[in-house]
């Protein structure tokens, strides 16, 4: 007895130190990551929804309050005048969250491009939705009032082969990107002026 | 004391270097070593890890009770790894995106493990250290070592840091790309052992 109740104690006593150790780590490396997050994967996915802007999106940064969360969204002026946002929403995947930034076009609400950011995807299935551009290029130029889900479930979009699970996180991550655009659009073009 | 503290630090450079004379910790040994940088990155992030969890089992070892020794290994081991991804992730992202899973997967990777269930739990904890060190470092040196040959002879190029090439064959020279592949890595692994083998010989 006396033996159990000192194994239960020590792995307590162990866990709850793990535990408390990993919270102050994390807390206080929190800032520094969303920094590098911001350059090796926004950036880059930004540069590739919206290739040429006469401003700079990821300086003209602003946040939108929605519900109780602060949504990042970027800014973007598209060189034929017209205004344009992007911003990240997920989905759950095989490996964890996927991260997809959407560019959206504000005067024809239209979708311009989707990214895949941050993800834990098996390397070579999952994560071709990031690598391949032809899955993700099935959301450009689509419409707002696209059913964004995979053909399977009665959407618009292909699956990728091998994927499933990718493949409907990314199209959750874009219904999620089209209800919150729906719903925030007049707060963000209030902010934009 | 500081005699068998040298020993138990350069028996993890020659005598027992992994993964070579240990043949433990080959997943990542195989797998990352496709770039010199990528090698350096591994090294240093296991010698963290086996450095900090070997000290903290060494002082635990007298109250962690012997029948939940493992479970108590792991969480330690499954603490520093997470906190060296969380500092990879801070302060080297590029190196975090190319080692990716090989970081968290350094918990099960039986290096931490072996070394705490054959050294640290039975030894004090400087020597600990010491042992943590050295095996940490020989790591870090045959991973670069193996990894400098698959550049140089695979890729011709030899990058130390930062994704720019320090070092680079020229445009005559034609890439030998089997040495990147995965079989690439057994094959090299097996020569350098091989050499190994063949200096101590004598």
């Amino acid at each position: 007895m006396r033996e159990m109740i000192n194994m239960i104690v020590v792995l307590t006593v162990l866990t709850t130190f793990s535990g408390g150790l990993l919270a102050a780590v994390k807390s206080k490396t929190e800032v520094q990551i969303e920094n590098q997050v911001l350059k090796f994967q926004k950036a880059p996915a930004i540069k590739g929804i919206f290739p040429e802007t006469t401003n700079d999106p990821l300086a003209e940064r602003f946040n939108v309050k929605n519900e109780n969360m602060e949504l990042q969204v970027f800014p973007g002026k598209l060189p034929d005048g017209s205004k344009a946002v992007a911003f990240e929403t997920s989905g759950t995947g095989f490996g964890g969250a996927v991260g997809l930034m959407v560019g959206i076009n504000l005067d024809k609400d239209t979708i311009i491009g989707v990214r895949v950011t941050t993800h834990s995807e098996t390397p070579g299935i999952g994560s071709r939705a990031k690598d391949d551009p032809a899955f993700v290029s099935q959301f450009s130029g689509k419409g707002m009032d696209t059913n964004f889900g995979v053909k399977a479930d009665g959407g618009a979009i292909d699956a990728m082969s091998g994927a499933t699970v990718t493949s409907k996180a990314v199209s959750l991550a874009a219904t999620q990107a089209k209800e919150i655009y729906q719903k925030l659009k007049p707060e963000i073009v209030k902010q934009m002026n | 004391m500081a005699q068998s503290l040298a020993k138990e630090f350069t028996k993890g450079l020659w005598a027992e270097i992994p993964p070579f004379r240990l043949v433990l910790g080959l997943c990542p040994a195989l797998a990352v070593t496709k770039s010199l940088e990528n090698g350096i990155g591994m090294g240093i992030a296991l010698t963290f890890v086996l450095v900090c969890s070997n000290l903290f089992i060494s002082l635990l070892r007298n109250i962690i009770p012997s029948k939940v020794r493992i479970a108590c290994f792991i969480v330690i081991v499954a603490t520093f790894v997470t906190i060296v991804e969380l500092l990879m992730q801070a302060y080297a992202y590029e190196l975090f995106l190319t080692l990716g899973i090989f970081i968290p997967l350094i918990v099960v990777n039986c290096i931490p493990l072996g070394r705490a269930e054959a050294f640290a739990y039975k030894n004090g904890p400087l020597l600990s250290i010491a042992d943590g060190l050295g095996l940490g470092i020989g790591y870090g040196l045959s991973l670069s070592a193996l990894a400098s040959v698959r550049e140089i002879l695979g890729n011709g190029t030899l990058t130390v840091w930062g994704g720019i090439p320090a070092f680079t064959m020229g445009p005559d020279f034609l890439p030998f790309k089997f040495l990147l592949t995965a079989p690439g890595a057994f094959v090299g692994l097996g020569l350098m052992l091989c050499l190994m083998n063949l200096i101590g010989k004598k």
